[in-house]
């Protein structure tokens, strides 16, 4: 198998890998968000129930919770399996949303509470108050730490070949299994450091975009 | 009647019972200065008054308008934001908005408010009329207040004292009945008190009634037409600045003038 052919067989994986990578980031931003809510609710069973959820999220393994999204269903309740993709993309939509969602509550809670009053006492609404004052002070707070948690998701796609999604890992391995060659596992390391180097320079550019202002 | 009736007000925290029985009335375009130690509840007050916290007891009128009343059902968050805009509130600590222009700052509650707030369905050229018109008022109190040539900076790049003349600039956008300063130069390095003192100074109109809580005796001194000295929760005197300045009558109101007198605290 020559280089070319192995690049393009493991292109076809690095797809699936950038899918769930996107599908995942798209929906467990605003996902993490409505936690964030729930966990600093004042309503105190909610606020319970929340942080009980995300105890248990971040307490597990994520590759536990695919193998649960998939196959529970099916084992429990004797429901018709939904296709593989679609369990790893809710198992990692919800463990990502729960690791977002604290790290916008430490940034939501870092907002002096000067800010809050000053827009109270301008007649603004609550909503008003988060989504103009607020959040966006809450963005530049914790660029950093979701640059660490996004970064990491690039590499977590992996645990998706548990249920035998065909990501870049597992296209490796289907080479190495089939053509009897190491070489192909230790390439795609390549992807990865490409790919979570030009993370690294996009976030690095809203870093730097952000600090027109300090405070 | 008075312009501004506070009526009664009690205020706890817990067990600290902080406001013990507040009264007193102002009448339009006078300036209040309250005056006294630390912990006497002056703060408190004027965070009571802007519906920061809610007093246990009391009630407050503006023209004979209750305004605000303990004994009645808790308010819904619309009726306190129109009742709380009779208030205007400058902060020790500024509190100004980071991340908008000196110019945004000013503007952004009044574009909430008169654009997003509509009730009427407004065209992209209402809008614009609007907001053409919001940024004329908001250039014309920076100017009021010397930052005339900041407008397009932001919070960060100003001094306190600058930072503080916006904060009063964005108070006044809102067109309060009364505007009310919490300890307004506290924060501020001493050589820029003046500039901010000097502006709440010149605000002082026939129709600007203001409520000053500060530790600058020479400026209550000055600027105010009626002073209150507040000692543990209670108002232990209340005059002219003459009165409780020249003469005071309480043994407190004494101690203290002393020792401000003695060791300024700023």
């Amino acid at each position: 198998m020559s280089f070319l052919e192995v690049t393009l067989n493991l292109a076809e994986g690095f797809l699936v890998t950038l899918q769930i990578f996107g599908i995942t980031l798209l929906c467990a931003l605003p996902l993490g968000l409505v936690i964030t809510f729930g966990s600093m609710s004042k309503i105190k069973p909610i606020k319970w129930a929340t942080r009980t959820f995300v105890w248990i999220i971040r307490g597990t393994p994520l590759m536990l919770q695919i193998i649960l999204v998939f196959y529970g269903p099916g084992l429990i309740f004797g429901l018709p399996a939904i296709p593989r993709i679609t369990a790893v993309l809710i198992a990692f939509v919800i463990n990502y949303a729960c690791y977002f969602s604290e790290i916008y509550r430490g940034g939501i809670e870092s907002i002096p509470h000067g800010q809050y009053e000053a827009g109270q006492v301008l007649g603004m609404t609550k909503s008003q108050i988060f989504f103009k004052v607020v959040l966006f002070q809450v963005v530049k707070r914790i660029v950093a730490p979701m640059g660490n948690e996004i970064i990491t998701l690039v590499k977590d796609t992996s645990l998706a070949r548990v249920v035998m999604v065909v990501e870049l890992v597992q296209s490796a391995q289907n080479i190495i299994a089939q053509k009897s060659i190491i070489w192909p596992l230790f390439y795609i390391a390549v992807f990865y450091l490409l790919f979570s180097g030009l993370l690294t320079i996009i976030l690095g550019r809203i870093e730097k975009k952000l600090n027109y202002y300090s405070g | 009647m008075a312009f501004l009736e506070i009526k009664n007000i009690y205020k706890s925290f817990g067990r600290t019972e902080v406001l013990k029985g507040i009264d007193f009335s102002l009448e339009k375009g006078e300036v209040l200065a309250i005056i006294g130690s630390s912990g006497s509840g002056k703060t408190t007050l004027l965070r009571c008054i802007n519906f920061l916290e809610r007093p246990d007891v009391g009630k407050f009128y503006i023209n004979g308008e209750e305004i605000f009343n303990a004994e009645d059902k808790a308010y819904t968050d619309k009726e306190i934001r129109e009742k709380r805009l009779h208030f205007g509130m400058v902060f020790q600590q500024f509190n100004l908005f980071p991340q908008y222009t000196v110019l945004k700052n000013v503007m952004l509650a009044q574009e909430l408010m008169r654009i997003k707030g509509s009730e009427a369905k407004l065209t992209k050229a209402e809008k614009a009329e609007i907001r053409s018109d919001i940024e004329a008022h908001s250039r014309k109190l920076l100017d009021m207040v010397g930052l005339s040539d900041k407008v397009a900076n932001y919070p960060c790049q100003l001094s306190g004292g600058q930072q503080q003349r916006v904060a009063i600039a964005r108070a006044l956008a809102m067109s309060p009945d009364v505007l009310c300063f919490d300890e307004p130069t506290s924060a501020l390095d001493p050589e820029l008190t003046g500039e901010v003192l000097r502006v709440i100074r010149e605000l002082k109109t026939s129709d600007r009634t203001m409520i000053v809580v500060t530790h600058e005796m020479n400026f209550a001194k000055s600027v105010a037409d009626k002073v209150i000295f507040m000692a543990d929760g209670v108002i232990e005197e209340i005059g002219t600045p003459d009165e409780v300045f020249g003469a005071p009558k309480s043994e407190k109101t004494k101690a203290f003038l002393q020792k401000s007198l003695e060791n300024p605290m700023d």
